[in-house]
């Protein structure tokens, strides 16, 4: 029996995957552990190719683990979980309110009521104004609002990012971090959140998981303790510049191991 | 420091001014000119073309016996379009051209998506698409004449052989070629199998079915004249034939005019239809300004 207060509880997630050339296998994931409670923000950090966009691709079915067991609590109406996708992918032959609204036409909304739901969505992220826009007409922090504009739209439990703000010029990214504490405060959301940015980690999340090189394993569970709501500027207290220290010597020593395996 | 200054010699000091470009103010005409120039270059040789034509026939420098002249066709046409037998021949090879084009859309978009989309059908059928794509299909005309008779579903078939593999081919290689991120999208939002092709695969290959129609245009052209040429039954193909039988170059080259000028318009329309169904792409000159 789970905790009733996790959103997502995950045992003994493994994933090997065959070369097809050479039949070769290699271990992407090896038995990683993770809870995450309700409304917890919680993100994964770790040198590439370490597993954690696998993980997050197993945990919204995108891939199959090897083993493992991975428990979603569905909360409401909406769905368990949607994803943040690392590129907006955006379709770019629809508009903004039909890209928005795509996931409820996916789960059998009619597209005329699918447009009116995600309007509020759209308002959230502040993309009021462009709804008839095309992604071509939208620039790439846009684009990146409309990409969490339709998980959100969709309700989900477990709202899953997966390396959202990597494309972007620093000054967006940081905007965006902003925003995005700002509409996760609004929401109400349970976040799974990857990147490779440790200070962007550390900034969005009430706790960060660091990842071994491959094979994946849960290194270090670290909580961070600055009070929110967090301002940019918390970027520049010794507090902060800690935690970043903490978690690059982690990752720093994993670096030569994750050098020495072919990049996945 | 010595080996320094042997690489680069101290220079003699001094300025170059960078001056800001001086504009020119122009004339009227001259800026009228530059805005159109294009326009006015392209119908400046059009015309030249035929004001030369014309006036070599009169000198006699071009025999109008081989190659007419533009007022000649152009006289040759008006007496044509009073006789009821152009109008037939129009008919037949227009009605030849929609039967045999709307057939070749109807099959090769559909089928080319379902075999794109499935693997195994790709593997399967690829063969038989090549060979039938490599094959000149004016050689297989004989043969469609001992299907199918002399007729107009002779000239239907050749016409629908020309679109049909044109616009299949294109038609498979768009939907294999679907970004995978947009198909890991629709199958994270749990996506119907349905919606997935409606979504995704169909608008995304639609600039590639515009490719293959553009092509088909040609070559369905190519097949109704050659088509009618070979068998002499009715059409304007055989209207040129006829006008070769009795010597009236200016016939022929109406006759050639006539379908030059289906072409044109038929490859207008799928242009027009080509910004229709991709106006979420930024046009040309966005694309420009924006690098």
């Amino acid at each position: 029996m789970i905790d009733q207060s996790l959103a997502l509880s995950a045992r003994g997630v493994r994933m090997e995957y065959r070369d097809r050339s050479t039949h070769q296998g290699f271990v992407a994931l090896e038995s990683l552990d993770l809870d995450i409670r309700q409304g917890e923000f919680v993100s994964i950090v770790g040198p590439s190719g370490c597993g954690k966009t696998t993980f997050i691709k197993i945990v919204n079915g995108l891939l199959q683990a090897t083993a493992g067991e991975i428990q979603l609590r569905k909360i409401g109406k909406g769905r368990e979980d949607a994803m943040v996708f690392q590129d907006a992918s955006l379709f770019p032959w629809y508009t903004l309110v039909d890209n928005v609204s795509y996931g409820l036409v996916c789960s059998g909304v009619k597209r005329k009521e699918a447009r009116e739901r995600s309007v509020p969505f759209i308002k959230l992220v502040g993309l009021d104004g462009f709804a008839d826009k095309y992604p071509y007409e939208l620039s790439g922090g846009m684009q990146q609002r409309a990409n969490l504009a339709r998980a959100l739209a969709v309700d989900p439990s477990l709202l899953l990012m997966d390396e959202p703000f990597a494309a972007l010029d620093s000054q967006t990214r940081e905007l965006m971090q902003a925003e995005l504490l700002r509409i996760w405060n609004e929401a109400q959301k349970t976040v799974l959140f990857i990147t490779h940015q440790i200070d962007e980690a550390v900034y969005l999340s009430d706790r960060v998981i660091v990842m071994s090189a491959r094979p994946g394993r849960v290194l270090a569970d670290i909580r961070i303790e600055i009070p929110r709501p967090r301002s940019l500027d918390v970027k520049r207290t010794t507090e902060f510049v800690r935690y970043e220290e903490q978690i690059w010597r982690l990752i720093a020593k994993q670096i030569p191991a994750a050098q020495s395996g072919s990049e996945a | 420091m010595t080996q320094a200054s042997n690489l680069f010699p101290a220079a003699e000091a001094g300025f170059r001014t960078i001056r800001p470009r001086t504009r020119v103010k122009r004339s009227r005409v001259s800026r009228w000119y530059r805005r159109h120039e294009r326009a006015v270059l392209g119908a400046t040789g059009v015309i030249a073309f035929f004001l030369l034509w014309q006036v070599g026939a009169w000198v006699g420098v071009i025999d109008p016996f081989f190659f007419s002249s533009p007022l000649a066709v152009i006289a040759a046409g008006i007496g044509d379009v009073q006789t009821s037998v152009f109008w037939a021949d129009t008919k037949v090879s227009f009605f030849e051209l929609l039967i045999g084009s709307v057939l070749s859309l109807a099959l090769a978009v559909p089928l080319g998506i379902v075999i794109g989309w499935y693997q195994r059908l790709t593997y399967a059928f690829d063969p038989w698409l090549n060979f039938f794509n490599a094959l000149p299909r004016i050689a297989m005309l004989p043969l469609v004449i001992l299907w199918v008779g002399l007729g107009v579903e002779m000239k239907i078939f050749i016409v629908f052989l020309g679109g049909f593999f044109s616009i299949i081919m294109p038609t498979v290689e768009g939907v294999r070629t679907v970004d995978r991120q947009f198909l890991d999208v629709a199958r994270s939002f749990r996506a119907s199998q349905r919606l997935l092709l409606t979504s995704i695969v169909v608008p995304a290959t639609i600039p590639f079915i515009v490719t293959g129609i553009r092509l088909a245009v040609g070559r369905m052209l190519i097949g109704v004249i050659v088509a009618e040429l070979f068998a002499q039954t009715e059409g304007l193909g055989v209207m040129i034939a006829r006008a070769e039988a009795a010597m009236r170059s200016d016939q022929m080259m109406f006759g050639i005019l006539i379908f030059t000028i289906a072409g044109i318009l038929t490859t207008e329309a799928v242009g027009i239809l080509e910004r229709y169904f991709q106006r979420w792409r930024p046009s040309s000159e966005e694309v420009e300004e924006g690098m």
